[in-house]
């Protein structure tokens, strides 16, 4: 195999502009060393004998083969061995402290979530909130974990976000995007409460297992195509959340859209008014036109970053959005980063470079 | 005059009577089994009868569906517009039936009826041809039954099937529909054989129809990806109700990942964005965006090209009241490449002059 690894040369971080990185992948070196500890003999056993079985086929590996290994850099396995994202010196080494990274959301995958057994799906989600803490944010002050739960049960997730509000540990309650309903639907509702109680954004991470086709007309062939599909589960979600009048209801839920572009989101809230003014009589408790909703309540990571061929049109959709609502996110260790040196195809002036790559998230997690 | 005279409207909905209307156009044996069976009406859930979207106020009758009759479509659709051609897009739910040789029967007796009803009554209509996707052989057939009929301009799919539309079991009907120089029409719509999103079943039609845009972006995506366009270079796909400002993100985003993953999808030889500007194009109506100074400007920038767009009334769906098709402010010389150009270049068959 043809395969050559780009030697890239770390630059001195403190000269550069300090950024927040949104979404970050940790990952345990091994499941019996570091999760084992924070699940019972039972689970272990369970574990061990029936491993971990989603709704998808392949007990082993994705539905649709990555692009790459683990979907990961290929420069970004940790020289002392061990998967991508999984020893904190070489991430500070390789992307912290080079890209002068300030404030890192840690979002775990694989992490239980969307599992077909609940149970287990909940113990697993609670041993990888005390992971997060004991591998990550108490080593790396830079570092903050999100709680995860079984959003699939609002009562164990309750649990879980009650548990651990007020840690100051955790910066948000992160949930998967490919859900078994969508997510504005009632068996949801207690965990936005639950969040907006603990003060906590609720981030929506592209991916997951659901049991419905990637597409509304049934399953594609292609990794490209589940990988694109992603930007229009997040908007069906989010039109979910907003025509059930999930953000009436909670008026200070806060809710992040990451891995999925943002480039999409003003056609589709200009659809939804549409909708909304053609339906209103449907659903009378959207008092409010859609797209008002989206700007108060919905913030997006940046990665992956569309690549307009005009790149100055990026511009308009940064407005339309409104430029307080972009959180800057590479995505490390996987393949499609976005290096916070090249990824941006337009120029800001200082002040909102400042607010894209940093302010707007320091804002939004309180930390400001 | 209106400022749409001489218009070619790519997209206007003819409502099936009721199935009644079918029955004289089936063979026997369907004849019977539709009235043994009771077999109801195919209307579908994407367009309830008295649901706002369905007809706009003044193009709803006060019995029975809206454009049900020759008439009725030529004081509302074409004469108010000084529309020169219209191509009726039947929206009846064919597609949805779990009997590939049921669906034969009815896509067949929709096509006989809109010969009859329609066609054969104005010289100014065209219409897409009905066709069972639930079985490519049986669709293949149909197109070859009305192939020698140049007032049929192209092949009518709904954007949601029981596969995304690139995959290869469907490639029969494209070979059948660039072979007889026809286009595809993809329209907004779901055989409703899978949830409409890919997080399961919505609550309201609200969100049904938001979720059509997600369809679009889906087979445009499959299209693409399977190689659709690389297999049939001459064939055009137009995107029906699609709300049309979806396209130009979706296409950044697709190839940005075709840059990454191109290995995987090799016969993708350009980048999306370029494939699409070749092979889409995207009936007006329903244009999702406000009426902003400017908006359209910048959309149609994002777009990089001015052949995309063809006119369209969404005839009898409310989209927009009186005569007001036409985004605010659009420069003449485009929307007369919106309103005849582009249409014509669209459908091959525009050009010949309609003969039965």
């Amino acid at each position: 195999m043809n395969l050559q690894v780009l030697n890239r040369k770390q630059q001195d971080g403190r000269t550069r502009l300090a950024i927040a990185d949104c979404d970050i992948h940790p990952s345990p070196k091994s499941l019996e060393v570091e999760i084992y500890p924070y699940l019972s003999r039972r689970w272990q056993s369970h574990l061990s004998t029936y491993g971990m079985i989603y709704r998808q086929g392949f007990p082993t590996g994705p539905a649709f083969p990555k692009g790459q290994p683990d979907a990961a850099r290929r420069d970004a396995y940790p020289p002392g061995g061990g998967r991508p994202g999984s020893d904190l010196d070489f991430m500070r080494e390789q992307h912290l402290d080079p890209n002068n990274v300030q404030l890192g959301i840690l979002n775990p995958l694989r992490s239980g979530q969307g599992l077909q057994n609940g149970d287990l799906a909940a113990a697993y989600c609670r041993a990888v909130n005390e992971w997060q803490v004991a591998e990550w944010t108490s080593r790396e002050p830079r570092l903050k974990a999100s709680v995860m739960v079984n959003y699939e049960d609002a009562v164990s997730s309750v649990a879980e976000i009650d548990r651990l509000a007020g840690n100051p540990n955790f910066a948000q309650v992160l949930l998967l995007s490919r859900t078994a309903e969508p997510l504005g639907q009632r068996r949801y509702w207690p965990i936005y409460e639950a969040a907006c109680r603990a003060g906590l954004p609720v981030a929506v991470h592209a991916f997951g297992y659901g049991g419905s086709p990637v597409t509304g007309g049934g399953w594609p062939s292609y990794y490209i195509e589940e990988m694109v599909g992603h930007a229009s589960n997040s908007q069906s979600l989010l039109a979910s959340m907003v025509f059930e009048g999930v953000f009436e209801r909670f008026p200070t839920l806060r809710l992040i859209l990451v891995e999925a572009g943002f480039a999409w989101l003003p056609a589709l809230a200009w659809r939804m008014d549409r909708a909304w003014n053609r339906m209103r009589d449907e659903v009378p408790h959207v008092t409010r036109p859609p797209s008002e909703l989206v700007r108060e309540h919905v913030w997006l990571t940046t990665q992956p970053m569309e690549e307009p061929e005009h790149r100055a049109d990026l511009l308009d959709i940064f407005d339309w959005i409104g430029r307080d609502r972009l959180l800057f996110a590479t995505d490390y260790p996987h393949w499609d980063y976005d290096d916070p040196a090249h990824a941006l195809p337009v120029r800001l002036g200082a002040a909102d470079r400042e607010q894209f790559f940093l302010g707007n998230a320091r804002r939004l997690y309180g930390l400001d | 005059m209106a400022a749409t005279a001489g218009a070619i409207d790519c997209d206007i909905h003819p409502s099936v009577p009721g199935i009644e209307a079918l029955l004289p156009h089936m063979e026997p044996h369907w004849r019977d089994a539709v009235v043994q069976r009771g077999v109801h009406e195919l209307e579908t859930i994407a367009y309830p009868a008295r649901a706002p979207l369905t007809a706009r106020p003044d193009w709803r009758p006060d019995h029975g569906r809206p454009a049900a009759d020759i008439d009725t479509i030529r004081a509302q659709a074409l004469d108010p517009f000084g529309t020169s051609i219209a191509i009726c897009n039947c929206l009846y739910g064919v597609q949805l039936l779990m009997s590939e040789d049921l669906a034969a029967a009815f896509a067949t007796a929709v096509n006989r009826w809109v010969a009859t009803e329609l066609l054969d009554r104005d010289p100014r209509l065209r219409a897409a041809i009905v066709i069972p996707t639930q079985s490519p052989d049986l669709a293949v057939r149909e197109i070859e039954r009305w192939a020698d009929d140049d007032r049929f301009v192209s092949v009518l799919m709904l954007v949601m099937d029981e596969m995304p539309l690139g995959r290869r079991f469907y490639w029969p009907i494209y070979a059948a529909a660039v072979g007889a120089g026809l286009a595809l029409c993809i329209h907004a719509g779901s055989t409703y054989k899978h949830p409409v999103t890919s997080v399961g079943w919505p609550s309201y039609l609200a969100e049904d129809y938001t979720a059509q845009a997600a369809g679009f972006h889906a087979v445009v995506t499959s299209l693409i990806s399977e190689g659709v366009f690389a297999k049939f270079p001459d064939l055009v796909c137009v995107l029906a109700e699609s709300g049309v400002t979806w396209l130009p993100a979706h296409l950044w985003r697709l190839t940005k990942f075709w840059r990454g993953l191109r290995a995987e999808v090799p016969w993708v030889v350009h980048t999306p964005a370029e494939i699409g500007r070749q092979h889409l194009r995207l009936t007006l109506q329903p244009f999702d965006a406000p009426t902003a100074p400017g908006l359209f400007e910048r959309v149609m920038e994002h777009f990089g090209s001015d052949e995309m767009l063809l006119f369209s009334t969404d005839y009898p769906h409310w989209q927009f009241d009186g005569t007001a098709v036409l985004p605010d402010g659009i420069p003449a010389e485009l929307a007369r490449k919106i309103m005849v150009d582009n249409p014509r270049k669209a459908y091959p068959r525009l050009s010949k002059g309609g003969q039965a």
